[in-house]
């Protein structure tokens, strides 16, 4: 079933315009945040509480000769430095990553990226914490760095992790996924195969907040209570009990209001062990919060992809194959957030939306003297650089086969008939209905005048460029026998509790960092219940307050979380229904559920509403045997199958041909994201994720010179887009339900950053037709744009 | 929440006590207009002034005042206020033009035309401004006040004629008749700083031929104004002709430097495009085809 329209108000609501479930409603955690009253982490204060401030390496590469942190400790506001040896000595100077390796906390034999933790010292203020970073004496030993992706592999290029044994090489790893000879086959008798280099440049998620911890070690009890700005907190908790060796049960981790994380605060950063080990070391609370510099130099970066794209397909505009060999920039430590059998994440879903004959891609995992990190960024598990990829390719063959772009599209999408839908690199897309999005998107766009529009103003010099482009991505992981990290299966769990006068209070895994948690979840308990949102409370964030759970991350908070909560608040429903037949004094199969209430079938008046039963449930009321006496219950998510929104979009730029300068005129997106619980949150998702599209194809990229100097360590230098970049977003939907989701939702937070890039990209390739290109790499700032006009793209790396 | 290295902090109550307080604390000590060029260097720990001498209390140092064939402008004087004043986007619209471009509302309220002068940043955008306006600071010290013309306020980048101990007071800006003037940048982002910019002013005689004219360049390495360019178009009508050639002049003279914003030949290329976008519109408007 596929729909354009949206969740009819509930009737059952007082104010028709205020649903009980699902509908629009304005978010309840914004009272707090629009008044300055959230809780970050910058805000936590504790007793006596001391600052940490991290001392950096100056240099990309280098070995470690010496430090002498005489002068910072006689600093008189001073009281500890930390030093690699120091963490030598406790086994915490390296720590494991999310990806199967290794990284250091502090250098103890070379530094690997500028921007590297060197020393920690803590202070009695954050001012002295810095002074004191002055007075750290380092000496380093300079080494040759590896800062092109494309010259590590090199024989004789430097060796970066020298620290495993027997590593010669810079190599990670290499992964491969469909079927190699079968895609040569289909390209071998094609009738058009086109090849282009794509780079996806390394981009950051930059949140507004920046990442910190307060840690708070009590040396009676041996407890730690850490308060860390993460998006994952219970798999923090088990991995800090792994490594720092601190039983699991005395390990409290809080993650506070989150000022943005867009996957820059999965993974474990050095900082948050330095201000747990400055905790145990002093004795006091050590809170330690980097700047905006720290955050751009060392934090997980995103995408950093080098794509060597071929597309197949018949001179009548059939697509039948797709196949790329991938170059992965993964800094100096594999650090990627993402499941532990798939290295380059989702990309795999490179096939994107069409239905194809063959399929087949690689992937290198390399390292360079860079910062480490590599999934982040509305993550999405590399879905983004894959959606671009063939994005980007589809419009190449649009260009080459002298065929409209969304023509080529609509003639090579996947059938609705056809769903379930086994694509050739192994995943099983649940449900899709790709055409009427992308008419929709047409008709919001009045395509055929645009293209009339393009067509007199080409004829005047003037460039003006449509682009289109339609994602299908795959988010939501588990199910958890094939999708783990560090051996933690990507379920989610959740606990909901009904208090005796009726009101609500349910407890997830999961952790928002802007994404609207505390209202979009209290309004699936409530169309769950019938029970109004404002009646429910979500809890979440503190490890001793909430079930296990992995995280948000990948979109996956509502197709895996939403899915615990709505089952958790069905399995309250049922419970009611035998407390509510012993109240009533009835059996329970002579029960019918209306909104809100168990009735007696045929006798609507004799019923007993949620807050009745749960005060039942509580009173006096003889319950039957094997009901106890309450109204909660819990559940653990395993999802049966990832699931697979899709939108499609269209943006229309003017570039000025003198200047290379790109206006996003217009952009039009249309997404499809199964069950709709909140529309004003989709939208508002939608909005972020198309604003940091723009950033990502006009103006962002974290760059580096020869010698591994990172040079967008400051907002100065890595520009993000603000109101004046952006145009108004013309929204629209439809609704193509997840099958095996309990309430057919399939997530939206990173739709819009996975699908907007291509669409940008294409607009200003499009606008450039008259000077023959066809393909530039972002970031399409005015020089790039200046020299793709000159016929001198070049690949931002 | 980047810091800076400790300092101390004073708060002048006049110009006098300003220039007291500079002589008193000596060399380690600076003065703080709008703090936008000062503070983010200070938290980037590239700059360590000793003392900072906080001149926003001084109300005599903000001031836009038509005297005679002047236009005087105060050293503190907030760029929204320029932004805002009609009779600088009547007399001089390369002003209104610039404003319009420099940072964003929350920088351009609190910075001043004294600071960004002061600062001397080779791609800050008033300089170009009054390199083309040709116009005059008002220096005061110890020993009294002084004017200098632009050419000789510039002394490369981060260099100006106002010494340690003397302050920034006005700028002067002659007034003339049948004049126009106009600025454009090109920049990444909005509030970004220009990856090149042009400005032009020009003055007709009564038959319309080019009496005066100024041409600037901002980010591309110009110290002031490009005078052969400039005697290009002197006694001649406004002609696209002529603004080719004149544009031509001036990228050639202008040496750019190949950064994160683009490389040498795009910023070359720009010098040349924007001359001709400004040049354009400095005659239109002096022409008194005054755009809104
Ligand atoms: C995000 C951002 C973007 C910006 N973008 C632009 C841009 O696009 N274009 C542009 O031109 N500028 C830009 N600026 C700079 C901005 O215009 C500053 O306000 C200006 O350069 C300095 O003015 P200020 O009053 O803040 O000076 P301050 O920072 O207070 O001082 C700067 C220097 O001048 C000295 N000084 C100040 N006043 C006097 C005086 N009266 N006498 C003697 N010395 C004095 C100070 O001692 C200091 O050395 C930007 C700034 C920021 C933060």
């Amino acid at each position: 079933m596929t729909t354009t329209q949206e969740h009819a108000p509930n009737p059952a609501a007082g104010d028709p315009g205020r649903p009980i479930g699902f509908g629009r409603l304005q978010r309840k955690e914004d009272p707090r945040f629009v008044r300055g009253k959230g809780t970050y982490i910058d805000d936590i204060v504790l007793p006596g509480m001391l600052h940490g401030a991290i001392l950096r390496a100056p240099v990309a590469h280098a070995r470690l000769v010496s430090i002498d942190t005489t002068e910072a400790l006689a600093h008189p506001k001073v009281l500890a430095v930390i030093t690699g040896k120091d963490l030598q000595a406790l086994n915490l100077a390296w720590a494991p990553t999310l990806s199967a390796d290794v990284q250091a906390v502090l250098v103890t034999d070379k530094v690997r990226f500028q921007g590297q933790e060197v020393a920690f010292a803590v202070a009695e203020d954050r001012y002295a914490a810095r002074d004191a970073l002055e007075l750290i004496d380092v000496e380093y030993d300079m080494l040759p760095p590896v800062i092109d992706a494309r010259r590590a592999l090199d024989p004789g290029a430097p060796v970066i992790r020298d620290d495993v044994e027997g590593r010669t090489d810079n190599r990670i790893f290499d992964w491969e996924i469909g079927d190699a000879a079968e895609t040569e086959a289909v390209f071998a008798t094609a009738d058009v195969v086109v090849a282009q280099e794509v780079v996806y440049p390394r981009v950051h998620p930059a949140p507004m907040e920046t990442c910190g911890a307060v840690a708070d070690f009590d040396p009676i009890d041996g407890r730690l209570t850490l308060y860390e700005t993460t998006q994952a907190p219970h798999a923090h908790r088990t991995l800090y009990a792994i490594v720092a060796g601190i039983p699991e049960h005395k390990i409290r981790i809080v993650s506070p209001d989150i000022g943005g994380g867009f996957g820059n605060k999965v993974g474990i950063y050095p900082g948050y062990v330095l201000a747990v080990v400055g905790s145990i070391v002093t004795g006091k609370p050590v809170k330690w919060v980097e700047d905006r510099s720290e955050n751009l130099m060392s934090t997980s970066f995103a995408r950093d992809y080098i794509m060597q794209g071929e597309i197949a397909a018949t001179k009548e505009g059939k697509i039948l194959a797709v196949r790329t060999n991938v170059l992965a920039d993964h800094g100096a430590f594999n650090a990627t957030a993402q499941p532990t059998k798939n290295p380059a994440g989702f990309f795999s879903i490179f096939t994107g939306s069409y239905d194809l004959q063959a399929a087949y891609c690689k992937v290198t995992g390399v390292y360079t003297n860079k910062a480490p990190g590599g999934v982040a960024y509305a993550c999405s598990f590399r879905v983004t650089e894959a959606v671009y990829l063939v994005e980007r390719m589809v419009d190449i063959l649009a260009r080459k086969l002298d065929m409209d772009p969304a023509e080529l599209r609509l003639k090579n999408f996947i059938k609705p008939e056809q769903f379930p839908y086994a694509n050739k690199t192994g995943w099983v897309y649940d449900s899709g209905n790709y055409e009427p999005a992308m008419r929709l998107s047409m008709q919001m766009a009045g395509y055929e005048d645009l293209r009339r529009e393009q067509l007199e103003k080409r004829e005047r010099g003037e460039l003006m460029g449509i682009g289109v482009s339609f994602f299908t991505e795959t988010v939501g992981a588990g199910p958890r026998k094939h999708f783990d990290i560090v051996g933690l299966g990507m379920a989610d769990g959740a606990e909901l509790r009904v208090h005796p006068t009726g009101k609500a209070v349910v407890r997830i895994s999961v952790q928002s960092q802007g994404q609207g948690h505390e209202t979009t979840f209290a309004q699936i308990v409530a169309e769950e219940l019938g029970i109004p949102p404002e009646s429910i409370d979500v809890v979440h964030g503190d490890t001793d307050q909430t079930p296990f759970g992995l995280g948000t991350y990948g979109s996956r908070s509502t197709p895996v979380s939403g899915g615990a909560v709505a089952l958790v608040a069905r399995k309250v429903r049922d419970k009611a229904r035998f407390i509510a037949a012993a109240m009533l004094e009835t059996r329970p199969e002579d029960l019918e559920w209306e909104k809100g209430r168990w009735f007696v079938k045929g006798d609507p008046s004799a019923g007993k509403t949620i807050a009745e039963i749960a005060f039942g449930a509580h009173g006096t009321v003889a319950l039957p045997e094997g009901i106890d006496g309450n109204l909660d219950a819990e559940v653990t998510y395993d999802p049966p199958n990832l699931t697979f929104p899709f939108g499609a979009y269209i943006c229309v730029v003017d570039v000025d041909a003198g200047t290379g300068h790109v206006k996003v005129r217009r952009f039009i997106a249309v997404d499809d994201c199964g069950t709709r619980i909140n529309p004003m949150i989709i939208e508002g998702q939608v909005h972020g994720g198309l604003t940091d599209g723009v950033g990502m194809a006009l103006m962002e990229i974290i760059a580096f010179d020869e010698e591994g100097n990172c040079l967008s360590s400051s907002f100065m230098d890595y520009l993000i887009p603000t109101a004046m970049e952006v145009p108004d977003w013309e929204t629209g939907f439809t609704v193509t339900p997840s099958p095996h989701h309990p309430i057919g939702a399939k997530g939206i937070g990173e739709s819009a950053t996975v699908g907007s890039p291509p669409a940008i990209v294409n607009a200003i390739v499009d606008a450039l037709a008259p000077y023959g290109v066809t393909h530039m790499d972002m970031p399409c700032t005015p020089a790039r744009v200046w020299e793709a006009m000159q016929g001198r793209a070049r690949p931002p790396v | 929440m980047q810091i800076p290295a400790p300092f101390d902090y004073e708060r002048a109550s006049d110009v006098a006590n300003a220039l007291a307080l500079l002589e008193r604390h000596g060399p380690e000590s600076r003065i703080i207009a709008g703090g936008h060029s000062l503070l983010p260097m200070m938290k980037l720990r590239l700059a360590r002034p000793e003392w900072l001498i906080d001149i926003n209390d001084l109300a005599e140092l903000e001031f836009i005042r038509r005297e005679g064939d002047q236009l005087r402008v105060g050293a503190l004087t907030r760029h929204t206020a320029l932004l805002e004043s009609t009779d600088v986007a009547g007399l001089f619209p390369i002003i209104r033009d610039a404003e319009q471009v420099i940072a964003d509302p929350v920088v351009r309220n609190r910075g001043t035309i004294g600071g960004s002068l002061c600062q001397a940043d080779p791609a800050e955008d008033l300089s170009t401004v009054c390199d083309v306006l040709r116009a005059q600071a008002v220096i005061r010290g110890p020993d009294g006040e002084r004017i200098v013309a632009m050419s000789d306020f510039h002394r490369g980048p981060y260099e100006t004629a106002v010494a340690q101990n003397e302050l920034l007071y006005e700028i002067r800006f002659t007034i003339r008749p049948r004049s126009g003037s106009a600025y454009e940048k090109v920049e990444r982002r909005v509030g970004d700083w220009a990856i090149v910019a042009a400005g032009a002013a020009v003055g007709l005689s009564e038959d319309g031929t080019v009496e005066e004219a100024a041409i600037g360049l901002t980010a591309v390495g110009l110290d002031g104004t490009v005078p052969e360019a400039e005697a290009v178009l002197r006694g001649q009508q406004p002609h696209e002709d002529l603004f080719v050639e004149a544009a031509r002049i001036a990228a050639a003279a202008c040496h750019p430097v190949d950064d994160q914003r683009g490389p040498v030949d795009y910023k070359r290329h720009l010098a040349d495009e924007l001359t001709r976008r400004v040049l354009r519109r400095a005659c239109a408007r002096a022409a008194g085809a005054q755009e809104g």
